[in-house]
């Protein structure tokens, strides 16, 4: 159960540090995962957002720790690290686009071709090519599967904008998507 | 072709963190026998990231886990067991074959420590040696509080980088830890500083025509009578000798 997650937190750090694990990991994961669409970085991306969590965590008072809104918080690191991450690859001179290195990069793997060439592995690469506002709602809401208000909190809007967000990036999808599969 | 809703393809896309994600995150500690007294070692996936001497802790573990985790921004669990060859490579001195996570301190720094590790049991270097090797010989006083920021002392021997004169100089654990652990090892401190009063501080052989340092396991070899001391590289090199290619004294 997560439901007194944030007070046990503000409570006793070190001893629920590995509930907030267990419980997100999977979550933190998927967000890295689809938002970058970088499975050789996603796992390092989100051990990260852990460790910034804990070191934020310690140094927070337990009032604060005690009204968490634990995995939007933890979704919100990670976001952060992903964009960031991709801005400093962008910046990084003779690097191919980050969301065409899937299908340049030379080291892949016999598995991950082809997986590449099957639906969903193209939807996964069609997220990339959302608009970074729609991406981030689609992922966290039909992916990750947030209710709208953690959802908003996450990413630091209104519900009414994480919704048209969530909205448009779905339609944009549908368009995209091969006919068999809307 | 069956339709799919495209949420529900979507919602297809999420996959579980991989297996063993809760260790990348954590790091593992125990507590082993050093050569000089327990230590408290700590490790994540990548290798070890921290010891440090339970004296230093006053032996309390708590002290040790809350400082690992001020300084490293880790949590911390206690480990099933020892990294694999973590205590043969403390009974031997040699800390070559275990795998270090460094992330934690800068480039520079990463390849002191590396320069440091090759550094055998029983002998010394001076603080220029591994600014010089490194290629950064001006780099001297740079090269020593690299090695004071050491997260993985005795294991990387920073303990046997001393002063050029044979002063064992600083350790993070107070000088007479750096001292204790060179005696351990039968490092002839005593003859070092003597030579190094002397102003020599290289030793050469008159029947092979090589110089060392005083500590170098051929340097200890030389015969009494045929032991000449050398005051620099220069005064070596100007008497016919050259350096030795196990310690590299120059």
């Amino acid at each position: 159960m997560t439901d007194d997650l944030p007070l046990r937190l503000s409570r006793d750090l070190e001893g629920t540090f590995p509930d907030v694990v267990a419980s997100y990991q999977d979550a933190v994961f998927t967000t890295a995962l689809r938002m970058s669409g970088r499975r050789e970085d996603a796992a390092d991306a989100a051990a990260e957002a852990f460790l910034r969590a804990y070191t934020a965590l310690r140094g927070y008072p337990a009032e604060r720790i005690a009204a968490l809104s634990v995995r939007a918080w933890l979704l919100t690191i990670v976001l952060n690290l992903v964009r960031n991450e991709a801005r400093a690859a962008s910046r990084r001179p003779a690097q191919v686009p980050l969301d065409r290195s899937a299908e340049v990069d030379g080291t892949e793997g016999p598995e991950a071709q082809a997986e590449r060439h099957d639906g969903q592995a193209r939807l996964g690469w069609l997220l990339t090519e959302l608009p970074e506002a729609q991406r981030t709602a689609v992922v966290l809401r039909h992916v990750v599967g947030l209710p709208y208000a953690e959802l908003a909190a996450a990413m630091g809007c209104p519900e009414g904008t994480a919704k048209s967000h969530v909205a448009r990036g779905v339609q944009r999808l549908r368009a995209l998507v091969p006919e068999e599969a809307r | 072709m069956t339709t799919v809703p495209i949420d529900a393809r979507l919602a297809a896309l999420a996959e579980p963190a991989p297996a063993g994600f809760a260790a990348s995150v954590y790091a593992g500690w125990v507590e082993v026998d050093g050569p000089v007294g327990p230590l408290y070692v700590a490790f994540t996936d990548r290798g070890i990231s921290y010891v440090c001497p339970t004296s230093w802790m006053g032996g309390d573990a708590g002290r040790f886990l809350e400082y690992f985790r001020g300084r490293f921004g880790r949590p911390l669990r206690p480990a099933a067991r020892a990294p694999a060859g973590l205590s043969a490579a403390l009974r031997s001195g040699r800390g070559t074959g275990l795998d270090y996570d460094l992330r934690s301190v800068g480039e520079f720094d990463r390849k002191v420590l590396a320069k440091t590790l090759e550094i055998p049991r029983g002998e010394v270097r001076p603080y220029a040696w591994v600014a010089r090797e490194i290629g950064h010989p001006a780099a001297v006083r740079a090269a020593g509080s690299a090695l004071g920021r050491n997260p993985v002392p005795i294991l990387i021997p920073c303990h046997r980088v001393v002063r050029s004169d044979g002063a064992t100089g600083n350790y993070g654990f107070g000088p007479q830890l750096k001292v204790d652990l060179l005696r351990a090892e039968e490092v002839d401190l005593d003859g070092i500083q003597r030579l190094g009063r002397r102003r020599a501080h290289y030793v050469g052989s008159d029947t092979t025509g090589v110089f060392c340092y005083p500590s170098c396991t051929h340097a200890r070899r030389i015969t009494d009578g045929h032991r000449v001391e050398l005051a620099n590289a220069a005064a070596a090199a100007g008497a016919g000798y050259r350096p030795c290619r196990h310690c590299r004294p120059a």
